[in-house]
């Protein structure tokens, strides 16, 4: 966050602190609220039940609940296990979460870093998860696990070319990598001179959108590219032999990885924290700000979770053959339409 | 220096040779991977081991008995009223389908017949069975590939096919309703007009599953040309029920079997289809769900009046003889062959159950596939472990 706001100058570690609080927050608010609104809620009423109703008002408590029960259950590791890296595995993908927060802006002054290559350092620790899957399928010592790992590996480095591909086209057209200057770009921007809304890029991108939902989709291992955690094949993958505190991580790693994401389509596609019709370096975005964030936000995790309760999953090589023959030539195409026209008009 | 000798030489190139041959051709033994006996696919206790080279099966074979009950041998030391409580523990989804061929062979045997009536309200339970059997594998087969929703359509609408069985019967799962002679009860009163509802509400269900499932085209690419059985192979291992009826296979023993139901004297129509895979096995089920709404209609339309039970003894004495009686159950054939020296428990009861013949297709079936497929085999040939084992 920057002091600037605040109007009082902070100590180097003053400052520190708060960026780590904030940033603790930044990540599990985002991850409690999807739990409890899209796994708990949604998907309840999609499937005629009602959901958690009993811990607090319409079971708003629930995830507290949850948490309290994974926290009381015993560590488990495997006697056959690779001790130190079973162990180590959650925090890793835990890790990969904690540093995607870094780069998305909540408003004109607020941001945690603010880099010329933002979206790329996105893009970069995001893959780190990829090494958190593989150590803990791997170090199960299960074959469950083995499988789980392996397909997550192939999945997430497959995906990763459609994620960064589709991104481009934005990089593009707003002439930046920096996050906050994407946000600028589509809040200045004007659609054929008329600039009432700005130029949100999912109007010129919307094949980027949904390329970049479709690979989010992909590594988040959730349905219907939920192969590594197959439940019916593979009991549930690398997560087979965790328990307690450590299946706890990877569940918010996977829930808040899923948040951080919506917030990433939110800020390259939705244009961020503005609102049209505002001027977008006021000071009311630093107040406003991540409350737009976090509905935009809320609104692309709505169609994240919508795919994941109503397909069902591919094949390992039905996913491929999607990834490599469909999303990342589209890709490309895209990339080349967005530069001819950007160079063009 | 020491002298290294020609045949330790040659060994040693031998094995490099042999290691590289390995590094090139990435021979292996497999893994070999048990699926079940805990296994969420295998609903229930079965065991599948398969050899697996990477993803793809090189061998599969299944291990049952794990939930194995013993009712052959039980039913050896139970009266014959009896033996309707453990039959219907067999398909424990489609319970009272199970007693309908063993209270048929115990009537052969006493050559008694059931009244009209009883005959009628028997048909309509045996259907009532099979749409809350087939209903609960509709929402299941999602589930096996992944989509989450499905089933819970299927367990909230098939409530309402129990609730109409529970109403008839007095047990949602277990009914324990038939009788050597007829029922042991009449249908209460409005039972008709509340089944009616139910039957819109499954007609309503099988629309949802279509626009859910069955037009999706992940589901599509996920089961067509999956699993393909061709007839002959089907017919060899003795498959029966939905799953040879989806190799081209018209048989039907509703139709072509004759004993004491009345499904010929409705109008109704065998379902088949060309392709037997994964898919046209889901197909064909779906469609015999909207066939079993059409026929319960028909029935409820025109059941006759009359009384419910035949004149039979007291105490049940069944004359010496044999009889074997088969009836096109949910899952497929199921067989009684019952013999009697007279008693009042039967001398010995085979129970030809429909899931044990449809899997033992599985070593077949499964070779080459990948593991993914193996539970969408396996799901769309919609076994229930109580009927394999017994």
């Amino acid at each position: 966050m920057s002091s600037a706001l605040l109007a009082v100058e902070l100590a180097y570690w003053q400052q520190t602190v708060i960026r780590a609080l904030v940033g603790l927050v930044a990540v599990l608010l985002p991850a409690g609220t999807l739990v409890y609104l899209f796994l708990f809620k949604m998907m309840s009423f999609m499937q005629s039940r009602l959901g958690p109703m009993e811990a607090g008002p319409y079971g708003s408590m629930q995830l507290l609940a949850e948490v309290g029960k994974f926290l009381q259950k015993e560590d488990l590791v495997p006697r056959a296990a690779d001790r130190i890296v079973f162990k180590l595995a959650p925090f890793v993908v835990l890790i990969s979460t904690f540093l995607l927060v870094l780069v998305i802006p909540a408003g004109p002054d607020l941001w945690f870093i603010d880099i010329d290559t933002g979206i790329f350092l996105a893009l970069a620790v995001s893959s780190i998860s990829v090494i958190g899957v593989l150590m803990a399928g791997w170090a199960s010592a299960s074959k469950y696990s083995l499988i789980g790992g392996l397909r997550a590996a192939g999945q997430l480095v497959a995906y990763e070319l459609p994620l960064v591909l589709a991104v481009m086209g934005v990089v593009i057209q707003a002439e930046t990598l920096n996050m906050q200057g994407i946000v600028m770009a589509q809040a200045t921007g004007e659609i054929f001179g008329w600039g009432g809304i700005g130029n949100p890029f999912i109007i010129t991108q919307f094949v980027g959108f949904a390329i970049f939902i479709v690979a989010v989709q992909a590594e988040l291992t959730q349905p219907p590219f939920d192969m590594p955690v197959a439940e019916s094949e593979i009991v549930t993958g690398y997560l087979t032999e965790y328990s307690g505190l450590r299946f706890l991580l990877f569940f918010i790693g996977e829930f808040a990885t899923a948040g951080i994401f919506a917030a990433l389509a939110a800020t390259l596609f939705l244009g961020g924290w503005y609102v049209p019709g505002l001027d977008p370096t006021s000071n009311l975005f630093n107040v406003i700000g991540p409350a737009v964030l976090m509905g935009k936000m809320i609104l692309v995790a709505f169609l994240i979770f919508w795919f994941r309760f109503t397909y069902p999953r591919f094949r390992e090589d039905q996913l491929q053959q999607l990834a490599w023959k469909v999303l990342i030539p589209l890709a490309l195409a895209n990339i080349v339409v967005t530069g001819v026209l950007k160079v063009v008009l | 220096m020491t002298t290294v000798p020609d045949t330790r030489k040659l060994a040693y190139i031998a094995g490099q040779a042999s290691d590289a041959r390995v590094n090139v051709e990435f021979e292996s033994d497999g893994m070999v991977l048990n699926l079940g006996p805990q296994h969420p696919a295998t609903h229930g206790t079965l065991r599948v081991i398969v050899k697996l080279d990477g993803e793809r099966v090189m061998a599969a074979e299944p291990v049952m008995g794990y939930m194995h009950r013993g009712y052959e041998k039980l039913a050896e030391v139970r009266t014959y009223p009896q033996i309707t409580t453990l039959v219907n523990r067999i398909d424990w989804l489609g319970s009272f389908a199970n007693e309908v061929p063993f209270i048929l062979a115990a009537e052969r045997l006493m050559e008694v017949e059931a009244p009209p009536r009883a005959q009628w309200i028997r048909t309509v339970l045996f259907e009532l069975s099979r749409i809350a059997n087939v209903v609960l594998f509709l929402g299941d087969m999602g589930v096996q590939l992944g989509a989450v929703t499905p089933v819970f359509f299927a367990f909230r609408d098939r409530e309402f096919v129990l609730n109409q069985i529970e109403a008839v019967t007095g047990g949602r799962f277990h009914p324990n309703f038939d009788r050597i002679g007829g029922l042991k009860d009449d249908i209460p009163k409005g039972w008709v007009d509340e089944t009616r509802g139910v039957l819109d509400r499954i007609r309503t269900f099988c629309d949802e599953m279509e626009d859910l499932v069955t037009g999706n085209e992940i589901f599509q690419a996920r089961t067509r040309g999956i699993g393909v059985i061709p007839a002959d192979v089907g017919l060899s291992y003795g498959l029966s029920g939905a799953n040879i009826r989806a190799s081209g296979v018209d048989w039907d023993l509703r139709r072509d079997g004759g004993v004491g139901l009345v499904h010929d004297r409705l109008d109704w129509k065998v379902w088949t289809h060309p392709d037997g895979d994964s898919f046209s096995r889901y197909w064909v089920r779906l469609q015999e769900v909207r066939e079993a709404c059409i026929m319960v209609d028909q029935l409820l339309d025109g059941m006759p009046s009359g009384p419910i039970m035949a004149k039979v003894p007291r105490i049940i004495k069944v004359p010496a003889g044999e009889a074997y009686v088969e009836t096109e159950n949910p899952l497929g054939i199921m067989g009684f062959y019952v013999i009697s020296k007279g008693d009042l428990v039967p001398y010995r009861v085979k129970i030809r159950s429909a899931s044990f013949n449809n899997i033992s297709i599985m070593p077949w079936l499964l070779k080459g596939v990948y593991v993914p497929d193996v539970v969408s085999i396996l799901a769309s040939l919609y076994f229930i472990l109580g009927d394999i084992d017994r």
